[in-house]
């Protein structure tokens, strides 16, 4: 127990003197994260909207399977994309294996499912409220989505915050893509496994009070939007 | 008051002909062989009891759901998407956009290809003729209800459609709020719109109509002047039905 206390003192020694690894750790995590999260917006929100706005066979299987790959295991993930990024694999020739873009690729294949799903809702929403004022406009189905996407845009902001949630603390996948390199794929997550590992419990503590400290920050814009869209509801 | 792109002072939408229109929804008739011809630029009051059809009527009107049976012609033509732009509906609950009441306007400008340097003007003049000058910042669906009803009728009008169809459109406000909204429909009839508006409430269609289109059971049942509908109507349930009788 006194380790422990110890520990936490250190921890936040580091973190207020802006430990030069710590602050590099933690910037890559949050560089690998966000660039994910944009890619996976840029699929999965498209994909999301479609689904929300077009009816054709064969479409509750895919709702399913979406459903389904939210709950993706990370190093499931982590090893399809190792496998694709591998020097033998397909994409090899890129030799992006062990590279922050490994990461991102493997954190975007993750996060693409949460924010499709979740998009596919909000825009879901929007369409059964709005589809006859925009079809009396005389708009086709596809013109009507960046409206749709925009009257639902504090659910769509909520649903890529969790996709990011999920990005930032997975482990599994970036420690199978990334190597987990020191000073070059290391993030908060792998770094925490590491140094409990190696009973450095300090800094892995101190990665854990950041890491803890952004998904309570990003919890609570979720939750600030929400309370905002539903006042803008009235 | 020019209307974009359809030349002449005569309704280039009309006659409109309805014949034969056949529709089920949830099991029941909706529409049960509807057949209506209307000729003229007037007010048109679609009355009749609740579940009447009224409403799916006014949506098979604009080509928003497709009969089963039947068909559906303004001046020949069915109402497929491009028909539809020179039209505007306006529906029970106003729909609006999650946006200033100017933008909401602007929107409906912007889907309809005018450019924006006209728009500002045209927002400016209709936020004017429905009387939210004022608001015209404000987040519509902060608006009140009868706000947000001037606020649909402006921007349906704000396209100058050649038919202007109202569903309900004072249901669900008090007597001041339905003044005004009226005042607004009566006006945009005046610069030239053919009006076709539902409703149940017979005081309104005296004030409003000019013709009066009494359903039943998803049926036309009789198609009559106004002051005909309202001193001798011709059909039995029509007279219960003005004089306030309870409709089965």
């Amino acid at each position: 127990m006194n380790d422990f206390g110890a520990a936490f003192t250190r921890a936040f020694e580091l973190i207020a003197a802006f430990d030069a690894d710590l602050l590099q750790i933690v910037l890559l995590s949050l560089r690998v994260s966000t660039q994910a999260v944009l890619v996976a917006a840029a699929i999965g929100l498209p994909l999301g909207a479609l689904l929300a706005v077009y009816r054709f066979p064969g479409r509750t299987p895919v709702l399913v399977l979406l459903n389904a790959f939210m709950g993706l295991p990370p190093v499931v993930v982590g090893l399809v994309i190792y496998l694709l990024l591998s020097r033998a694999g397909p994409l090899g020739e890129l030799g992006l294996l062990f590279t922050p873009r490994a990461m991102i690729i493997a954190q975007a294949v993750l996060v693409t499912p949460i924010v499709a799903a979740l998009g596919r809702q909000a825009v879901a929403d929007a369409y059964a409220a709005y589809h006859e004022q925009l079809a009396s406009f005389g708009l086709r189905r596809p013109v009507m989505i960046p409206t749709l996407l925009w009257e639902s845009r504090h659910a769509v902001v909520v649903a890529v915050l969790a996709g990011f949630g999920r990005a930032i603390a997975e482990v599994g996948a970036v420690f199978i893509v990334g190597g987990n390199i020191d000073g070059v794929t290391r993030v908060m997550t792998t770094a925490i496994a590491l140094e409990t590992a190696r009973g450095q419990l300090d800094l892995a503590l101190g990665l854990g009070v950041i890491l803890v400290s952004l998904a309570v920050m990003v919890n609570a814009a979720a939750m600030g939007l929400r309370a905002l869209s539903a006042r803008a509801l009235g | 008051m020019p209307r974009d792109g359809l030349p002449g002072s005569d309704n280039p939408l009309l006659p409109l002909a309805v014949a034969g229109v056949r529709l089920r929804l949830g099991g029941t008739d909706a529409l049960d062989g509807l057949d209506l011809h209307l000729a003229a630029s007037t007010r048109s009051v679609l009355i009749g009891p609740n579940g009447a059809g009224k409403s799916v009527a006014l949506r098979v009107l604009h080509g928003l759901i497709r009969p089963d049976a039947g068909t559906v012609r303004w001046a020949g033509r069915a109402p497929d998407r491009a028909l539809r732009r020179h039209q505007a509906m306006v529906f029970q609950r106003p729909v609006m956009l999650h946006r200033s009441a100017a933008a909401n306007i602007a929107y409906a400008l912007r889907v309809h290809g005018v450019p924006w340097r006209e728009r500002r003007r045209r927002v400016a003049e209709e936020l004017d003729r429905a009387g939210l000058a004022h608001l015209a910042r404000r987040p519509a669906p902060a608006l009140s209800g009868g706000e947000q009803q001037r606020l649909a009728i402006a921007r349906a009008w704000a396209t100058r459609p050649a038919v202007l169809l109202l569903d309900e459109p004072t249901a669900n406000l008090d007597p001041a709020a339905a003044h005004a909204v009226e005042a607004l429909i009566a006006e945009i009839h005046a610069s030239g719109a053919k009006i076709v508006l539902t409703t149940h409430d017979m005081a309104q269609a005296r004030r409003l109509g000019e013709d009066v289109l009494f359903m039943h059971r998803g049926r036309l049942v009789e198609h009559t002047p106004a002051e005909t509908f309202f001193t001798a109507p011709k059909s039995e349930n029509a007279r219960a039905f003005a004089e306030g009788r309870l409709l089965l």
